[in-house]
């Protein structure tokens, strides 16, 4: 068997604001569009919903934009395997479908990073967008007593969502020292809208005491969450919840640009003006490349889309521009405001589990091997998730770089999997000055 | 579209809201393990949104799909591992 092929002009991998930006952009400008998405619902983690109506007007302008320029959107779809610049292959509600294609955008997102603590793997610990996207996807936290700890603006608008929702919220826990948070609020609160946002959500919680330089040290119960233990700045508490929320901000997801080969520098997508990787034909835009906000990752889309479609006069929009560069700076000035703590990286105790997945404990791993001893010792990284979740643990823990990617992502079935290998025209010849299949280090192929 | 549909969790049917992801449908019928670890620890959804696969679960006899990402359907069966 082989895989159902489809041809296309752009595949754009994520429907989250960048991605649904640039699709629409690429498709206006005439071109055969394919948006790629692994959840249910187009909208990326932002504007994860369950009704369309509850989303807001930029979203919902997007959204009916993507779909009158003629974008095909695919959800339920993970990428599995990115076969060149000029195919990816993907595993759908269907099955697996190989995309011929020209140009390539990639607008991945982020996820959380998570650092292991005691008791992090008891249901009831979740991550703080993890609980936000639970709650969207139509999980009941009415009456239920939570804590959330973490960093950034994503724990204060998380903070609000669920007291909204009804939750009992007994503490938000924010790492940061308070003069950090109040320098960062200085220079973002002189943009009116988001000083607005911030005074809305902390309204929403204003019966919840906010903490700063206070974290999580310890999650306890039995079957499922009990309690947690809290460090403050007066001592530490026990606080008795139902649910954690509690993750280390965020870090982009790279899997697809460096299984195509793509410059990933400091944890991000390397992108040029235009928005372009270091592979010729692949764009990439949005958090992917660095946590910005999503009114500049819209900017970036529109960038990525416009040079995709072979625009790129129109790429270089000042209107544009100005978007992208509030963002990054932004995104920067949140980048050094909250950065880690270190206590918060060395919180694991002995027996805690470190690899969720292959359930490696911390001293089953001797910090002096290497990660390859270590993978080969006790299988850590290498379970469902591949290293999605422990890779910024081991990082912390034993000063690893990224964890190795390799095909199929996702976790397909054997069989997808099997008609995916099976070539069904000659691999695409490699572009000059791009690396052949195989030559790659950053990928190892099976098969 | 109704606004509830049917599912069978474990083994008995349920009327869950129309929409909501299987995920949200097993925690609010209080499913503790959505699968266990090799001790047989129970784990649950961490990243929630297709990540971390600690929510791997049987969706109409597919073994290892993340209920996170999946939204019911009527007469959906999702086995989880108790």
């Amino acid at each position: 068997m082989t895989p159902r092929r489809r041809e296309v002009d752009v595949v754009v991998v994520g429907a989250g604001p960048a991605g649904l930006a640039a699709a629409a952009v690429a498709a206006e400008a005439g071109r055969r569009v394919v948006v790629v998405d692994q959840s249910p619902r187009a909208g990326g983690q932002i504007w994860r919903h369950r009704d369309e109506s509850a989303l807001g007007r930029v979203p919902r302008a997007l959204l009916a934009r993507v779909a009158s320029a003629g974008v095909t959107v695919l959800t339920s779809t993970t990428v599995i395997d990115a076969v060149s610049p000029r195919q990816l292959l993907v595993d759908g509600t269907d099955g697996a479908v190989a995309i011929d294609t020209a140009a390539i955008v990639l607008a991945t997102g982020a996820r959380e990073r998570f650092l292991p603590f005691p008791g992090w793997t008891l249901p009831g610990v979740a991550g703080v967008g993890g609980l936000q996207a639970l709650l969207k996807g139509g999980t009941s936290f009415h009456g239920k007593r939570v804590v959330l700890a973490g960093t950034g603006p994503l724990l204060v608008a998380v903070a609000a969502a669920l007291a909204h929702a009804g939750a009992h919220l007994v503490l938000v826990a924010e790492q940061t020292p308070w003069h950090r948070v109040a320098g960062f609020a200085l220079h973002a609160f002189t943009n009116s809208s988001r000083l607005r946002d911030a005074l809305r959500y902390r309204w929403a919680f204003a019966r919840t005491p906010y903490r700063t330089g206070a974290w999580v040290t310890a999650a306890l119960g039995g079957d499922r969450l009990r309690s947690v233990q809290v460090h403050t700045a007066s001592g530490s508490r026990n606080l008795e919840c139902a649910w954690l929320g509690c993750a280390a901000g965020l870090v982009p997801n790279t899997e697809v640009a460096r299984l195509l080969g793509c410059t990933v520098r400091a944890d991000r997508i390397a992108v040029d003006h235009l928005q372009a990787t270091s592979v010729p034909g692949v764009w990439a835009a949005g958090e992917c490349t660095g946590v910005k906000g999503d009114a500049a990752a819209i900017a970036e889309g529109e960038i990525a889309g416009r040079a995709a479609a072979g625009d790129e006069r129109g790429a270089m929009s000042a209107t544009l521009l100005r978007a992208r560069d509030d963002g990054r700076l932004l995104g920067a000035r949140m980048e050094s405001a909250f950065e880690l703590r270190s206590e918060l990286l060395d919180l694991a105790a002995p027996d805690t589990i470190i690899c969720r997945c292959e359930d490696v404990r911390r001293d089953a791993i001797d910090p002096a091997w290497t990660p390859r001893q270590a993978k080969l010792w006790t299988r850590v990284g290498m379970g469902a998730c591949q290293g999605a979740v422990c890779g910024s643990a081991c990082s912390a823990l034993f000063g690893w770089p990224a964890n190795t990617v390799r095909a199929p992502l996702g976790a397909p079935s054997c069989g997808t999997w099997l008609i995916g290998l099976t070539p069904s025209t000659p691999p695409a010849t490699p572009q000059p000055g791009q690396p052949a299949l195989g030559e790659d280090p950053h990928r190892d192929r099976v098969g | 579209m109704s606004s509830v549909v049917s599912v069978v969790i474990n083994g008995t049917t349920r009327d869950v809201p129309a929409g909501v992801t299987v995920a949200a449908a097993l925690l609010d019928e209080g499913v503790v393990a959505f699968r266990r670890d090799l001790h047989g620890a129970p784990r649950a959804p961490l990243c929630g949104m297709g990540s971390c696969m600690e929510c791997r679960v049987t969706i109409d006899g597919r073994t290892e799909q993340r209920a996170c990402l999946v939204v019911v359907g009527d007469g959906m069966r999702i086995e989880s591992t108790r």
